[in-house]
């Protein structure tokens, strides 16, 4: 539904601009150049996507998410502490990082919908819960190691080194998800209604 | 450094293989067909919603926005010509990589503003459709902060996104 008020929006938009400022005949064009270059990037960055996409099934299956659970035990044991009580939510909260670390988005949403059911308060089930909340949050600011479909998406346009921008990625996903919890942890005291 | 990454990570992977005897062949192929679906049904939108943002940016209403919020972004530090990415970032996936395509196939994948989308667009996800996936899935009603705080973690990511670029590659 949004994306049908946000290609509305951007129709009704250029309609009027294109009006105002007499770009008639450059808008014209572009309704259709527009078009032409959505295959073009599909196609560009098709390969590759497939490409990582095997690649991180089969990091999957030879145990690397294993590997990268090890790592991060510690960060997770911090953000979700009940999971030390409940091995079945510690795992299924470690699959659903794992995933998202490798990039696997749609492994990594059933693991993490288990998890939040899981989490759910006996007492208030239709009301989230502090661990729910964090959950979302590590979700939605995604920490990926390879952001392969971006670097895709500069090969199809032309970089050189379409890989380079990794240390700012991950900084800056760092910094997000941080931002994100710490944000959590100030907001609960106004919504404790658990 | 950064060009050894990806023969390295592919390497070990190699050597995992080869260690756990692991049909590796199959485990590509059908992660690589599992891409192919996820493309198939990102192909249609990416045509439909690049359409539309070309018209934007020929219309004039592009570089108007950009105008109007320079002052505001460029106290913030995030380049203006990224503040349709920065709107649509988390509404919908597929209009954001749409609109970083555009940006990179206009601006230059290597240019500063570029290189900020690229890392925007790689360090953020997809904030309502993920919170309305979850919740609607657990039949929450009070989602309580988890909305204003996945917000905050986008906003700084932007803001960190347009700081690391610049210092990486000024």
């Amino acid at each position: 539904m949004i994306l049908s008020y946000v290609w509305s929006g951007f129709i009704l938009i250029s309609a009027f601009f294109a009006m105002y400022m007499g770009n008639g005949p450059e808008t014209t064009k572009a309704v259709l150049e527009g078009a032409g270059e959505g295959i073009k990037v599909s196609i560009a960055i098709a390969g590759p996507m497939c490409l990582w996409s095997g690649i991180g099934n089969l990091m999957n299956a030879v145990g690397a998410a294993n590997l990268l659970s090890k790592v991060f035990s510690p960060v997770l044991r911090f953000v979700y502490p009940s999971a030390q009580n409940d091995p079945i939510l510690a795992g299924d909260l470690s699959a659903n990082f794992c995933a998202n670390l490798l990039g696997l988005g749609n492994a990594a949403t059933p693991m993490g919908i288990k998890a939040a059911q899981r989490m759910k308060s006996t007492i208030s089930p239709t009301i989230a819960t502090d661990e729910m909340c964090r959950l979302v949050v590590m979700n939605t600011a995604s920490i990926q190691l390879l952001p392969t479909t971006v670097a895709a998406l500069r090969q199809s346009a032309g970089s050189q080194t379409p890989f380079d921008i990794i240390p700012c990625v991950w900084i800056t996903s760092i910094l997000s998800v941080s931002a994100g919890l710490c944000a959590a942890n100030v907001l609960k005291r106004w919504w404790s209604d658990v | 450094m950064y060009e050894y990454i990806i023969p390295f990570i592919l390497a070990i992977i190699a050597i995992l293989t080869l260690h756990k005897k692991e049909n590796a062949y199959d485990h590509l192929i059908s992660g690589a067909t599992d891409g192919l679906k996820m493309m198939v049904t990102i192909v249609p939108s990416l045509i439909i919603l690049l359409s539309a943002i070309y018209m934007l940016r020929a219309s004039g209403a592009m570089d108007a926005a950009a105008g109007l919020l320079s002052p505001a972004l460029s106290f913030l530090g995030i380049p203006p010509e990224t503040i349709l990415l920065v709107l649509i970032r988390p509404l919908s996936g597929s209009a954001a990589l749409a609109v970083g395509a555009e940006i990179m196939y206009t601006h230059g994948p290597d240019s500063m503003v570029g290189t900020t989308a690229a890392v925007m667009l790689g360090s953020t996800e997809t904030t309502f459709y993920t919170i309305s996936v979850y919740f609607g899935a657990c039949g929450i009603k009070k989602t309580r902060y988890a909305l204003p705080a996945a917000l905050i973690a986008d906003f700084v990511g932007f803001l960190a996104a347009s700081w690391t670029v610049r210092i990486f590659y000024a």
